[in-house]
């Protein structure tokens, strides 16, 4: 199979009906995507596939063959984290951090469908994703402080490495 | 290698080559000698033995710090990264004293063979017991340092200061710690009359560091146990009975053993697992597996709608939590209630997974355990081994908020790395055999009396609680599932009644309210056929809910006020001080509000020794749908000296919303043989519909009194005030544990 994700073409050797999450944890080494249920009702394991937030644990991979591929590594780095990685730093929006991932790429699919979305549209479009340690609140705040970061385009701030803001 | 923060050398690694020097101290002299002038000692927290805190039981230094001749720290740790902070929070204690940035620290968390043994992770107890010790021990190591400096500079220790990784005094004199390390000159016992800095001169303490471990986690950084991947790592999964006390007839090896990828089958007694190259090729092997095995099921469960009388003829002993005063007193009136509790989830959002391998006898296993001592442990009794043979590594999982799959897990992958010695072998339970497998919270009952006076005022208190024990964690290899299911079928543990300050069931069980006559007592139920064990906050969840419901119907039977009602029976000024605090910022009033529409609020002093929590919050009930509605909540926190104030308010949100999903929608379901909440549809959780509008936690700081656990403070006084302002909403008071739709409508008539 061929498989585009974050924009880099890869081939891979895999059972076709191999759920996407499986190749793009094992055979490309990505550990964004978590596995969390299986069944589409958590939410960890979300992708985005053409802009849209799937569960990548129920996408056989042969699905997404000729699409397009993303997931939270697409939006950043480390060193130079993107909007929503920034938001979901400086708002300090985790606390065990395993759902984390998941809700960062749904979120990312609404503001990218929906650039000025509102704080209910943001808690409509995180429904299906389920976190366990209560940082519901914090997540909220977080994805609003994406969409304004990705409103006004400054979107390079560095990770905090020492103090946060 | 690719753990995350995995230490490449062994503590015997770290130990040798620190420099040719031979020195020897006598450790209170020195202690004496250094300590500094100025600025003014701060008060010891948590000063409660002759040495504080984990120091009672790890009291040489070396084994919570090192410096070496570059002059990097590195600080160990018996305690584990949960998603609380803990990597943070250590780090700045650290930094504090040794007058660093926190950034300077390398911190080394749970490893059987590098970190003191402290126990479990558990019962808020992190900063209290691990950060008291490494606050004095880094304290104590500083003055050895300015010791060392005074000596190698000949400037006196009172001219000498440790600043940013040197010891400098007057006219440029300076060494740097790299420069002042010689052999063994940390392996010196703790001195218990070590002086702390003074709150005014923090540089780390309470102030707002962003978490160390959230940048990787929001980039796709190996953060988790999950995403180890060792060179030659195999995939296995388990294949578990249907019921815990299923026997395993028969089942079909060959077909499975010949599909693609399948290594190898692993087959003891009734534990079965199939271990397979590739992941997906391990799934398929599994449900292949699980299709051909037979079971022979019994029934053995409660009727999970007769729990009160189950518990109720189930009792084996009666323990006395408190008995004070007089049985009875005269008073106007006399009021009693009962509550329950169901069986409910830890529900890890990431289902437990461990990875291990045996490499020349010895047993690796990498597992997000709360207690990797006692987990080595009891590995290593149902491997067969010594300790020594079995090594445990922490290393990050999902939020597990008690004791939930992960010492199993870590059970299953060391059983089955054993058929594959030279492998790394990694296990993923699937969703179901977390739902299904993991220790829950147990059910409870509890009964509540009172008597008040003509004032209204509580003259006599009896409290009774029905209760399994809270803490089944390993324990023995009988307390593993696969130490369970294994041919030998090791015993579980016998449960055991045990009070004590830190409580267990009768967690809470006392009111910190002041009544002269009390009597509270734990009717234990020893019989556990529902497997339970820790889940955050045990007893306290449930008793907290009952006082704080019955302070509420008490409150009213006296026409006060509920705020002031709780205010007259409290003597601790911090304990009014949160209640105070929350009822201000939240706007307590007795305004009448819109129908279906109130307020409530809770309080109670975590473990009545730990951090002082009290939380407002309004509710909306719906009375067509069943659903109730939060709109905002306010809390008040006292822990003593906030340490890292932020991960103080995101745990005690995050509490506030947990329990918020407990009290609401949850209890595990079961028939007379199986449990029947497989996953998320059948036992659902908080979803972002029923997140409140607003939380807001206000810490009340406490700069250099002792630190008081706060990670489970806010379960039962959230349950409490949910509960409070139903009946407020309302005019109806369910007694229930949780409120689901059914129940709130079945409560109002509709």
């Amino acid at each position: 199979m061929k498989l585009n994700v974050n924009g880099v073409s890869h081939d891979v050797e895999a059972d076709p009906a191999t759920p996407l999450l499986y190749v793009l944890r094992n055979d490309l080494k990505l550990n964004g995507a978590k596995f969390g249920c299986g069944l589409g009702q958590c939410g960890a394991c979300t992708v985005m596939v053409d802009g849209q937030a799937i569960f990548s644990c129920l996408t056989p991979a042969m699905l997404v063959e000729g699409r397009q591929v993303k997931t939270v590594e697409g939006l950043g780095t480390i060193d130079e984290p993107g909007p929503m990685q920034t938001a979901f730093i400086e708002e300090q929006a985790a606390q065990c951090g395993y759902c984390i991932a998941g809700m960062m790429m749904r979120a990312q699919a609404l503001l990218e469908a929906k650039p000025d979305a509102g704080d209910a549209d943001i808690r409509q479009a995180l429904e299906p994703n389920l976190c366990r340690c209560g940082t519901h609140m914090r997540i909220l705040r977080a994805v609003a402080r994406a969409r304004d970061l990705m409103r006004s385009k400054s979107a390079s701030m560095p990770a905090a490495a020492g103090r946060a803001s | 290698m690719n753990a995350p923060d995995f230490p490449d050398l062994s503590r015997r690694g770290f130990l040798v080559g620190t420099g040719a020097l031979l020195v020897s101290f006598t450790v209170p002299a020195l202690a004496q000698q250094a300590a500094p002038a100025a600025p003014a000692p701060a008060p010891a927290p948590a000063k409660t033995s002759p040495l504080p805190g984990s120091l009672a039981d790890t009291p040489s230094l070396d084994a919570w710090i090192r410096v070496d001749a570059d002059g990097s720290i590195t600080v160990f740790t018996g305690k584990a990264e949960l998603g609380q902070g803990t990597k943070t929070s250590l780090r700045q204690i650290a930094a504090e004293e040794l007058e660093v940035e926190p950034a300077a620290i390398r911190l080394i968390t749970a490893d059987t063979a590098l970190t003191p043994n402290e126990g479990y992770t558990a019962g808020s107890q992190t900063i209290q017991n691990s950060g008291t010790a490494i606050r004095f021990a880094s304290a104590q190591v500083r003055q050895i340092l300015v010791a060392k400096a005074s000596d190698k500079l000949g400037v006196p220790v009172d001219q000498l200061k440790a600043q940013d990784g040197k010891i400098v005094g007057p006219n440029g004199a300076s060494a740097g710690y790299g420069e002042l390390v010689a052999a063994d000159f940390l392996h010196v016992d703790a001195a218990a009359d070590t002086r702390l800095k003074a709150p005014e001169t923090y540089h780390a303490i309470g102030k707002p560091f962003a978490r160390v471990d959230i940048p990787a986690k929001v980039t796709g950084g190996e953060a988790f146990v999950q995403d180890m991947r060792l060179p030659g790592m195999v995939h296995a999964r388990v294949v578990r009975p249907p019921s815990y006390s299923a026997k395993l007839t028969g089942f079909e090896e060959a077909a499975v053993k010949a599909m693609p990828g399948v290594v190898a089958v692993i087959h003891d007694g009734d534990f079965l697992a199939v271990v397979a190259k590739q992941e997906f090729q391990a799934v398929k092997a599994m449900r292949a597996m699980a299709v051909t095995a037979k079971w022979q099921e019994r029934a053995a469960l409660p009727d999970q709608d007769q729990i009160p009388p189950f518990l109720e003829k189930s009792v084996a002993e009666i323990g006395t939590v408190t008995s004070v005063g007089a049985d009875s007193a005269p008073g106007a009136k006399t009021l009693e209630a009962q509550f329950t509790r169901a069986y409910q989830m830890h529900g890890s959002i990431g289902p437990s997974s461990a990875v291990a391998m045996v490499d020349n006898g010895l047993t690796t296993v990498w597992t997000h355990t709360q207690g990797v001592y006692p987990d080595r442990k009891a590995i290593a009794e149902m491997l067969g081994v010594l300790p020594e043979k079995v090594r445990c590594i922490h290393t990050e999982g999902s939020g597990c908020y008690g004791h939930n799959g992960a010492d199993d897990a870590a059970a299953d992958a060391a059983l089955i790395a054993q058929a594959l010695p030279g492998t790394p072998v990694r296990v993923q339970w699937m969703r179901g055999q977390e739902h299904l497998w993991e220790p829950y919270g147990p059910a409870m009952l509890t009964k509540a009396s009172a008597t008040l006076d003509a004032d209204g005022n509580i003259v006599n208190w009896h409290y009774d609680l029905w209760s399994n024990n809270h803490g089944t964690r390993p324990g023995s290899a009988g307390s593993l599932i696969a130490g369970r299911l294994m041919a030998r079928h090791f015993p579980p543990d016998p449960a055991k009644l045990q009070i004590s300050p830190l409580g267990n069931g009768d967690r809470n069980a006392i009111p910190l309210y002041d009544v002269p006559n009390q009597r509270v007592n734990w009717h234990f139920v020893a019989d556990m056929p529902v497997r339970v064990s820790a889940l955050r906050g045990l007893g306290a969840y449930c008793n907290v809910f009952s006082i704080e419901s019955f302070m509420d119907e008490l409150a009213l039977a006296a026409n006060a006020d509920r705020v002031e009602y709780r205010l007259r029976h409290l003597k601790d000024p911090r304990a009014k001080k949160v209640i105070e605090v929350a009822a201000e910022k939240f706007g307590w009033s007795n305004d009448p509000m819109p129908e279906g529409r109130g307020r409530g609020l809770a309080f109670a002093k975590y473990k009545n020794h730990a951090a002082y929590l009290a939380i407002a919050l309004e509710a909306d009930v719906d009375r067509d749908s069943g659903a109730i509605v939060l709109s905002h909540v306010v809390c008040a926190v006292d822990c003593g000296e906030a340490v890292a104030p932020d991960s103080i308010v995101n745990q005690t949100e995050g509490g506030i919303l947990q329990s918020l999903s407990w009290t609401l929608y949850e209890a595990v379901h079961f028939n007379d043989t199986r449990i029947l909440s497989p996953d998320w549809s059948a036992y659902p959780i908080l979803r972002f519909s029923a997140v409140p509008d607003s939380v807001a936690v206000h810490v009340v700081d406490n700069p250099g009194s002792p630190y008081l656990g706060v990670a489970e403070a806010a379960q039962g006084p959230t349950a409490g005030a949910i509960a409070n302002a139903f009946r407020h909403a309302t005019g109806k008071r369910i007694h229930d544990l949780p409120y689901t739709r059914e129940r709130v409508k079945a409560v109002l008539g509709v």
